[in-house]
């Protein structure tokens, strides 16, 4: 006969010294948690009135500019700073954990239109209205520079003129050519005072450059002619355009997928194409009420910022219709332009009200060092949150934003107008013959042909 | 090329048997973490949605292999058994056999505490195991710690006590007394005195939903959430006095036995029972319900343990016993029935679906203890048995769960743990409405209805076939001028149109017809008397 029963003992089972930790058992076997399902769904109930309470997106504004914001610039090198333009022509490079401008750099006579950093930050390069580009010498930031007080200001290192106002201007990502775009796409070297390439497609002006960072001879502009139009340098001419039915104000190219680009649009969409195949767009980002002004994507390619006329910041998924989060204050008036700063936890606003804005880009994130046991407990929560976000008790309290009464007004009367346009060619198909009514996607409906 | 690929063939059957064994206890183990069966994901249109929900399945899997995997290494602790050779029989193995082959730490749980003057002793232990609490009926109220074998403290209310439960832990318990329910806290002091309930048979605490739940001597069932102290649901169940009443710890619906020999199953958002089910001819005497869930023990005067399948509820098996009086499952699945001073352990031999309850220990007590209230022990293989003359434990071996989690409950708690687990339970309580026979639909899909509406293609193709038919019957040939060819033409729209219309607007026109008689016969009324046409 075979006996055995189970006896604990307590030194086993508990710590040794006062000293030591705690002994913890676990035993995952799902017969001894019953209605788990249930404790999961509260506890997303739970997480998602958490994340409602600590959410606090508005960290700062950076104040020192006398004329609304025109544009921004990233240096990839150094994560604190940021630089900004503004209509009258000042140019300021801003530190950003402390929210005050480091240096200036004046110059321009009328706006600035376009900033951009090189390869290797130590030059910066504004273009603007007074038909200028202005190469400067970026002050490298030193360790005992806490004495932001006095600030500096830098005289251009090369200034060139030219014929036309310019209306943007992009570095190449691994080179030294940057290109600018005012009556046309002009290519330009740090040495030259002309510029090395010229393109052109059409009469009309462009107003927006982006280089391709993955491969850097790959450039994209739009034109106020409605086109976007891909050019490669080693081509030396456009490689393809697109014409759409509004014209497109910014663009921008996913970092972690360079071969898919996100262009900002006038009627209020953001549209995702994929730059090997234009004739159709990939995804349509729609949630603003009126144009999209700027776009930046964050480094790990997952979402983008976007900035709009309507006075709101809209963070969207990089593959979904609708925006994730909503930004906006009521001192915010128009935002022209907008970034996502380098380590994907800040976006930073420039608006007409001669403010930069520092927001989270995760509304309720806990910035600082945050401990392990923390960090678990955070992405516990994200997960069961995420798990039971599409029932409706949570669903209304995840999806939940106050939006300014002229924001949601405008998006009630834009509701009506596409249902009952939708109504109506319901009922025109309906009553013809099927067949000879079709509705095209909304991703190809607002391309109007592509041109080789 | 012949000679490796054999080669190849003999490496693969030549494995090692102790791997092949533990494939297949693997698999075993990965189905109980899986939880269930996966989605089934053909039915779904949405390409996005079908990649997302396929990778989320893998990772379903992937994380029932890693726990299965690690169970090995994770629990420390193995099962107890009794197992007897040749031609012994496991249930003629006494308590004494028992004390001599097992160690003295195990022996220390065998004891009998005689307190002849307080009456028949009702017990409940605290979800860990660690505290019992007892009761008797003359009025003898102690708290002890088990592991320690020591005494809390003890009271004597001087009222009858007809029951007595712990609340969320060993802080608080409630004692049914002769008018009302009473709550005392750890040191015996008196918090609440829940007037509301009147006098209380049976008292059985919900833990996951804070929720006491008694009913009373005239058959009331009352609900109330020990937090806030607000009674959740009061509900008059129609059916007479009784004090059988068990929670089912799966579900957390409570179980009433009456006396015509139903069992009813309630829930507090509803004032008419879930479930009545018929199971014994004459009064229940007591229910008992298995910790996964799916099974349920009843028993009644007739000499028959009864067990039932909640799933399908049907009778899995009839036990021809004594009259138990009280019954009681362990974490392992055994069952306890209790009569007179006569306990019967009863096993399950056959693991799986199909359940085989036979005989695995008995113990008999002196002649003049008359059991009460049988209860197991959580995480040892242990029973506490109430009788008139006090309480007693022994030995059943295979009865506990050898392995806790901490973070359910814990034997060993220090003081600053039980504070801890105290807030996180009370942040996850649940809320009275997720009490449903079935929790898992928590969080999942509505099924989709059962009458599969013909798709479009086939309604079309349908109405194809109907309009073909209409176009190729043949006309009678009518005479005497009456066959105009305009005539004709006009006859064969009429019948396309008829077979048109018999296609899914059919039911756009009955509401339409309906809504079109209604107006007809209003306007046929004379206008006086207008205003008594039927508005719909």
């Amino acid at each position: 006969m075979k006996i055995k029963t189970l006896s604990r003992s307590v030194d086993e089972y508990t710590r040794e010294r006062s000293q030591d930790l705690q002994r913890v058992f676990h035993n995952f076997d799902p017969s001894l948690r019953p209605m788990e399902k249930a404790v999961e769904y509260q506890r997303a109930l739970t997480a998602a009135k958490l994340e409602k309470i600590f959410a606090r997106p508005f960290v700062g504004a950076m104040d020192g500019h006398r004329d609304g914001v025109s544009c921004m610039a990233k240096n990839p090198n150094y994560l604190k700073g940021i630089f900004s333009a503004s209509m009258d022509g000042d140019i300021r490079l801003w530190d950003i954990s402390s929210r005050r401008t480091v240096c200036q750099f004046p110059g321009h006579q009328g706006a600035v239109r376009g900033l951009t950093a090189s390869t290797d930050g130590n030059v910066l390069v504004s273009c603007g209205t007074d038909c200028t580009v202005r190469l400067w010498n970026v002050p490298r930031p030193s360790l005992e520079d806490s004495s932001i007080s006095s600030e500096n200001f830098i005289e251009p290192s090369a200034t060139y003129v030219w014929k036309n106002a310019f209306w943007a201007v992009d570095h190449q990502f691994e080179g030294d050519l940057f290109a600018t775009a005012g009556a046309q796409l002009d290519m330009w070297n740090h040495n030259r005072s002309q510029p090395v390439q010229s393109f052109q497609w059409g009469t009309d002006s462009v107003i927006s450059v982006r280089f391709n960072p993955g491969e850097p001879n790959l450039l994209a502009t739009s034109a106020s002619d409605r086109s976007i139009t891909i050019y490669d340098l080693r081509l030396s001419s456009a490689a393809r355009k697109i014409i759409m039915m509004t014209k497109t104000n910014s663009i921008a190219w996913n970092p972690m997928e360079p071969m898919n680009l996100t262009a900002a649009n006038e009627d209020g969409s953001c549209y995702s194409f994929d730059g090997r195949k234009l004739d159709e767009a990939k995804c349509v980002h729609k949630d603003h009420v009126s144009a999209v002004m700027d776009i930046d994507f964050s480094p790990t390619g997952r979402e983008f910022v976007t900035g709009s006329y309507d006075r709101s910041v809209r963070i969207f998924p990089y593959n979904g219709g609708h925006s994730r989060e909503i930004y906006h204050t009521k001192r915010m008036q128009r935002v022209f332009c907008v970034k996502y700063s380098c380590d994907a936890t800040y976006v930073i606003s420039g608006s007409d009200d001669t403010n930069l804005r520092l927001w989270k880009a995760k509304a309720s994130e806990q910035l600082g060092v945050i401990l392990p046991r923390e960090q678990k407990k955070h992405e516990y929560n994200e997960a069961v949150k995420n798990r039971y976000k599409h029932l409706s008790e949570v669903k209304r309290i995840v999806r939940h934003r106050h939006l300014p009464k002229p924001i949601y007004k405008a998006m009630g009367i834009i509701r009506t107008v596409n249902d009952s346009k939708r109504r109506k060619e319901a009922r025109r198909k309906a009553h013809s013959a099927p067949g000879t009514v079709v509705t095209a996607p909304l991703r190809k409906r607002k391309i109007i042909k592509e041109v080789e | 090329m012949e000679i490796s690929s054999e080669d190849n063939n003999l490496m693969e059957k030549v494995l090692p048997p102790v791997e092949q064994e533990s494939d297949v206890e693997l698999e075993t183990k990965v189905k109980k973490y899986l939880r269930g069966e996966g989605a089934n994901l053909e039915t779904l249109k949405d390409k996005k949605l079908k990649t997302q929900l396929a990778s989320r399945e893998k990772l379903y899997g992937k994380s029932a292999k890693a726990a299965a995997k690690i169970e090995k290494w994770l629990l420390p602790a193995e099962a107890g058994y009794l197992e007897t050779e040749g031609l012994e029989k496991t249930w003629r193995v006494k308590q004494t056999d028992i004390a001599n082959e097992v160690d003295i730490l195990s022996s220390r749980n065998q004891y009998d505490i005689v307190l002849p003057d307080f009456g028949p002793y009702k017990l409940d232990f605290t979800a860990s195991g660690r505290h019992m609490l007892a009761g008797g009926r003359k009025g003898h109220l102690a708290l002890l710690d088990m592991m320690n074998m020591s005494l809390i403290k003890e009271i004597q209310v001087r009222e009858t006590v007809r029951d007595v439960a712990f609340l969320h832990n060993e802080q608080f318990f409630a004692a049914a007394q002769k008018k009302y329910a009473y709550i005392y806290g750890r040191d015996g002091t008196e918090l609440h005195c829940l007037k509301e309930r009147g006098p209380v048979a049976r008292l059985r605490f919900l833990k996951n939903h804070f929720l006491l739940a008694s009913v009373n001597k005239s058959g009331q069932l009352h609900y109330q959430d020990v937090t806030h102290g607000g009674m959740v649901a009061s509900i008059r169940t129609g059916k007479g006095r009784t004090d059988v009443m068990e929670v089912n710890p799966y579900n957390g619906v409570v179980a009433l036995g009456h006396s015509g020999g139903t069992v009813t199953m309630w829930k507090p958002t509803s004032q008419a029972p879930l479930v009545q089910m018929q199971c014994h001819p004459g009064p229940v005497s007591s229910v008992a319900f298995h910790p996964n869930g799916h099974l349920m023990a009843t028993s009644g005067k007739e000499r028959k343990i009864k067990i039932w399948d909640l799933r399908k509820f049907e009778e899995v098996q009839t036990i021809h016993s004594f009259h138990a009086k009280t019954l009681s499952f362990s974490q392992k699945g055994l069952l306890a029935a209790g009569t007179g001073s006569f306990v019967q352990i009863l096993g399950d031999s056959s693991g799986g679906s199909s359940h085989n309850y036979s005989r695995y220990m008995n113990h008999s007590m002196v002649k003049g203890y008359q059991i009460e209230k049988l209860m197991f022990r959580p995480y040892e293989d242990v029973i506490g048995i109430g009788h008139s003359m006090g309480w007693s434990s022994i030995l059943i071996p295979g009865s506990g769960e050898p392995n806790f989690d901490s973070w359910v409950a814990n034997p060993f708690e220090t003081s600053k743990q039980r504070r801890e687990k105290e807030v996180h339970s009370l942040l996850d309580k649940l809320p009275p409405e997720t009490i449903m026979l079935d929790p898992s639909k928590i969080g999942a899909m509505r099924p989709s209805r059962r009458k599969e509406k013909p798709s479009r293609g086939e309604i079309e193709a349908e109405k194809e076939v109907a309009i073909e038919a209409a176009k190729s019957t043949e006309l009678k040939n009518k005479t005497k001028g009456r066959n105009k060819p305009s005539k004709r033409t006009k006859k064969k729209k009429e019948m396309v149109e008829n077979a048109k219309r018999t296609f899914p607007e059919q039911e756009h026109n009955t509401a339409l017809k309906k809504r079109r008689i209604g107006e007809d016969a209003a306007a046929e009324l004379p206008a006086s008397l207008k205003r008594f046409a039927r508005k719909n």
